[in-house]
């Protein structure tokens, strides 16, 4: 079992952030799995810092790896984008300032999707992350070094984001723990804009407690997203072992065509742990979910077109030379961004058009509403919701990359999550061929306790956690 | 009178104004006030647009655009919210501008105006919130420029966009309306006009029912009269060749005063627009009521009030509320003498002798006013005099009292102008002749050389009184 942050408290104890930060660092240096875009130079003196200083936050001396595409000062941040190669920024994200307030050591950014496009962390510019339990396989994407580094023990937590299940998609193809929060719960600022209305910062870790500890940092109010809400969150207080009475609602729809039969097999199977310890189940409809990929990759893809054109080769990061400001502008673009990515923005600038824009954009925010709407229902008789997160294990490297539409596919049950804005967490709930499959409980806006608890109480009564790579067959 | 409209020409306006007397840009909290600093020193990541930034509403703005709104007499809606308007250009750092597109904030007003014919109406069709982009300086000419440097310093200021219908007949009428615009804006406290790049203006123009050009980027109200007129000249002359005007973009040269073509409708973008995600949409709601209650008096109602308190005439009240700055500068001064006489002073002879030297009011101080007219109404100096000491202030500077001493300005004692008249009318018995024989105009010469004697000093409508006296006493 990998150590947790109360492992690490206990250590801490004995000697001091220095050595634990050391210890980390020189796990992360014999590893080839590839989870880390960047290693922070100052890592050491940051722990040395702690030690110094005697500094007691709740992170004090804690190593955790950032996603690649949330703004830290001083340390570079390039979305695993060869376009933003050597761009450092010049201030940190709220959730950095977070972090560092709580005494947490920035160890380094890990790797991901290109701008968090993809499913797989294959489109990285920097090469893909491979997957702890098999190395031909992927870690999942886009925060796919941020899970596989917590899930090979590089470090106990790390920050994701996640915008149609980048969070949850590779904490279950990795074996860990993801939540992608409220929207509106942890504030933005500072994270690299991939799809505005859909993404938030979540948490990753080996345990739910971990990333209960980890929301408690993060998910306070900031006045510099407007889209941030002040709520009260105490996710810690959240962790109780007792789901007596708790409704579980099981979409149909959830479980349809090209879900693995073994990952069925195995949600169930939790679900059956779940009632055994008290809780009852029942089958809901959420009728709008065939319709939620579509409208989501449209949403997603116009934000993006739009997001991604300050990426221009002018103030910052790499360029291309150009006889005058719009060749430069174009070469850069064309020879800095990945196919992908570029996929991505023409269909989204295709999207936006005039002429397209009542077509597919504004169709697509209407079929959002009916996704809100089936969410919104079926909380009226339920407290939480179940499902596979992923609809299949990790798959192998390149096995999808030639067929982006069936990688879309692989979002199907992530991303309704995203257009309706509710929370979602990702356990482990078992093996299919040695390979990780994650749980997912979904909740009711701004009720992370509730799944937060359902998932603990899993946790704590099963043992799928306290497995390593390599110890499954 | 009805202005028949001959040419049948329709100008509509387009006029960004800068909200430059906020104390933080539109969706961050950097400093407004860089018009005199280095370029690059009032930027942060947001208005830089740097990865991770999201905007933040200045609320302040949003009362500011209100007050505009209702000072137009728009109506203001109810919920409003950004959107994205997608397009690359160096200047504009994100690759969007944050603006108002189906829901602006307010819509549906109304500015009257002095037309051709007596008062006129002029629509407003809307008016909208968005940030001001970067500026380039090119480095010498735009085609050949080797290199170009980008100022942000104005990134993401706050602007208005007023956008009216084509109701102006004649470049005369657009420049009135503009005009009437910054004298509102200035009332209401939201700009001032003075800095560079406060308001600028792109104008429609469409004679005869054809298809109208648009003129980009007009930095001043003369300007944008300049370019009508040339613009006017323009169309006529293709229709006169029997050719039709094209629908394009033109931009006006000041220098040579005259419009260029810089796109034709083909090339017009294609702009993307969708709700801006990372600002929410907001609610105004009763806080316009609130707003309602603290707007000032704005120019018509003062101008009424100037008549109907001060007794004057529609001219002086017109001139002297045309500009906030002067309509306070006169209340000051009328609040310690002759208020009918402080209008006259300050609209027909003040306000002619600072804009003879293109000075503003500030040129001048309520102090001086109000000594020289004391001066005039208790008889110590003339008219001519006190002319003279304005000139004297506003060229050389110095103190009414002083120039009033330095330049022997104080009037003549009666005596003395009674011996020059005596004197005048002994030395020219011919002009006295003449007046005798009918010729009016020799009065005027004998008075003239009353004046001369007294070297100005003496008033000359009671030397024509005494002269008259003096000829029926004496010489008839």
């Amino acid at each position: 079992m990998l150590d947790g942050l109360s492992d690490i408290k206990n250590k801490m104890g004995s000697s001091s952030a220095e050595e634990v930060v050391a210890s980390y660092l020189e796990k992360i240096e014999k590893s080839d799995i590839n989870a880390f875009t960047c290693i922070a130079e100052d890592a050491i003196d940051q722990a040395k810092k702690v030690d110094s200083l005697n500094i007691e936050g709740p992170l004090a001396g804690v190593p955790i790896a950032i996603k690649d595409n949330i703004s830290t000062k001083g340390l570079s941040t390039t979305c695993s984008s060869a376009i933003l190669d050597g761009y450092v920024p010049p201030y940190d994200a709220h959730v950095i300032e977070r972090l560092r307030k709580a005494g947490a050591v920035i160890i380094g950014k890990s790797n991901m999707d290109e701008f968090g496009m993809g499913t797989s962390t294959e489109t990285s510019t920097y090469g893909p992350t491979l997957n702890p339990w098999d190395s031909e396989r992927v870690a999942g994407g886009s925060s796919g070094g941020s899970a596989a580094a917590v899930a090979a023990g590089q470090v106990p937590v790390s920050l994701g984001s996640d915008t149609g299940g980048s969070v949850r998609c590779p904490a279950a193809f990795c074996g860990a723990v993801g939540l992608k929060p409220t929207y509106g719960a942890v504030s933005r600022y500072g994270l690299v804009s991939y799809a505005n209305s859909l993404e938030q910062i979540g948490p990753l870790a080996n345990r739910v407690e971990d990333v209960a500890a980890l929301m408690d940092v993060i998910g306070t109010y900031d006045n510099r997203d407007s889209t941030c809400v002040k709520h009260n969150a105490g996710y810690t207080d959240a962790l109780q072992d007792d789901v007596e009475g708790l409704k579980i609602g099981v979409p149909a729809e959830y479980f349809g065509e090209g879900i693995d039969d073994n990952v069925q097999k195995l949600v169930w199977d939790a679900i059956g742990k779940f009632e055994d310890m008290g809780a009852e189940y029942t089958k809901v409809s959420m009728p709008n979910t065939p319709y939620a990929l579509a409208a989501y990759y449209i949403i997603a893809m116009s934000e993006a077109s739009s997001n991604l054109a300050r990426f221009d080769g002018t103030r910052y990061g790499n360029r291309s030379e150009g006889e005058n400001w719009h060749m430069m502008a174009s070469k850069t673009r064309q020879e800095k961004f990945g196919a992908e990515v570029k996929r991505r923005i023409l269909l989204g600038t295709y999207a936006l058009s005039a002429g397209y824009h009542d077509k597919y954009y504004l169709k697509a925010l209407k079929v959002r509403t009916l996704v809100k709407q089936d969410f919104e229902r079926a909380f009226e008789d339920v407290d939480v919701l179940m499902a596979p997160t992923m609809p299949t294990p990790a798959f192998k490297i390149g096995e999808k990359m030639d067929d982006p539409l069936s990688l879309y596919l692989s979002d199907v049950n992530t991303v309704p999550i995203n257009l309706a804005g509710v929370p979602s967490i990702s356990v482990p709930c078992g093996f299919s061929e040695g390979l990780p499959v994650g749980l997912q409980v979904i909740g009711n806006y701004f009720d992370e306790a509730t799944i937060i608890k359902a998932a603990h109480s899993f946790e704590k009564n099963t043992d799928h956690h306290t497995k390593l790579a390599g110890e499954v067959v | 009178m009805v202005y028949e409209n001959p040419d049948g020409v329709m100008i509509g306006l387009e006029i960004h104004v800068q909200l430059n007397k906020l104390a933080t840009k539109l969706f961050c909290g950097c400093s407004t006030d860089y018009h005199t600093s280095e370029p690059n020193t009032h930027v942060c990541p947001v208005c830089m647009g740097l990865p991770g930034c999201l905007p933040v509403l200045n609320k302040r703005a949003v009362e500011y655009a209100i007050r505009i709104g209702l000072a137009l007499n728009c109506e203001i809606v109810e919920q409003t919210q950004f959107h994205r308007k997608n397009y690359y250009y160096p200047d504009l750092p994100k690759g969007f501008q944050t603006t108002q597109y189906d829901y602006p904030i307010v819509s549906d007003g109304r500015v009257v105006i002095e037309g051709e014919d007596g008062e006129h109406v002029v629509r407003i069709r809307r008016a909208h919130m968005e940030e001001d982009p970067g500026r380039l300086m090119h480095m010498g000419s735009i085609e050949k420029s080797k290199g170009t440097l980008i100022d942000y310093n104005r990134s993401g200021m706050a602007l208005i966009e007023i956008v009216s219908e084509p109701d102006m007949r004649s470049p005369r009428e657009a420049r009135r309306f503009l005009d009437k615009l910054r004298n509102i804006l200035e009332y209401l406290d939201v700009f001032d006009s003075t800095l560079e790049g406060s308001m600028r203006v792109d104008a429609n123009i469409s004679i005869g029912g054809g298809d109208r050009t648009e003129v980009k980027n007009i930095s001043s109200h003369k300007g944008a009269e300049r370019a009508l007129l040339y613009e006017i000249m323009r169309q006529k002359n293709i229709k006169r060749r029997g050719e039709k005007v094209v629908m394009e973009t033109r931009h006006f040269d000041e220098a040579r005063g005259v419009t260029i073509s810089m796109r034709t409708k083909e090339e017009e973008h294609d702009y993307r627009y969708f709700p801006e995600p990372d600002l929410v949409p907001m609610r105004v709601g009763s806080w316009v009521e609130g707003i309602l209650e603290t707007l000032p008096e704005l120019p018509d109602a003062r101008r009424s009030r100037f008549i109907s308190d001060y007794g004057m005439v529609d001219t002086h009240a017109k001139a002297l509320t045309s500009d906030i700055r002067v309509a306070d500068f006169y209340e000051e001064v009328a609040s310690q003498v002759d208020p009918a006489a402080a209008a006259v002073w300050v609209s027909d002879v003040l306000k002619g002798e600072l804009n003879y030297r293109d000075l503003n009011i500030a040129s001048f101080t309520v102090e001086d006013m109000v000594k020289i007219i004391e001066l005039v109404l208790s008889g110590k100096i003339t008219e001519k005099g006190a002319v003279e000491i304005i000139r004297n202030i506003l060229d050389e500077g110095g103190s009414p009292m002083d120039i009033v001493k330095e330049k022997g300005l104080l009037k003549v004692e009666g005596d003395v102008v009674d011996q020059a008249v005596e004197e005048v009318l002994k030395e020219n018995p011919d002009a006295l002749e003449d007046y005798f024989a009918g010729k009016e105009k020799s009065l005027n010469f004998l008075v003239g050389q009353v004046m001369k004697k007294t070297r100005g000093r003496a008033d000359a409508r009671s030397v024509r009184e005494m002269m008259l006296e003096e000829i029926d006493k004496n010489y008839r």
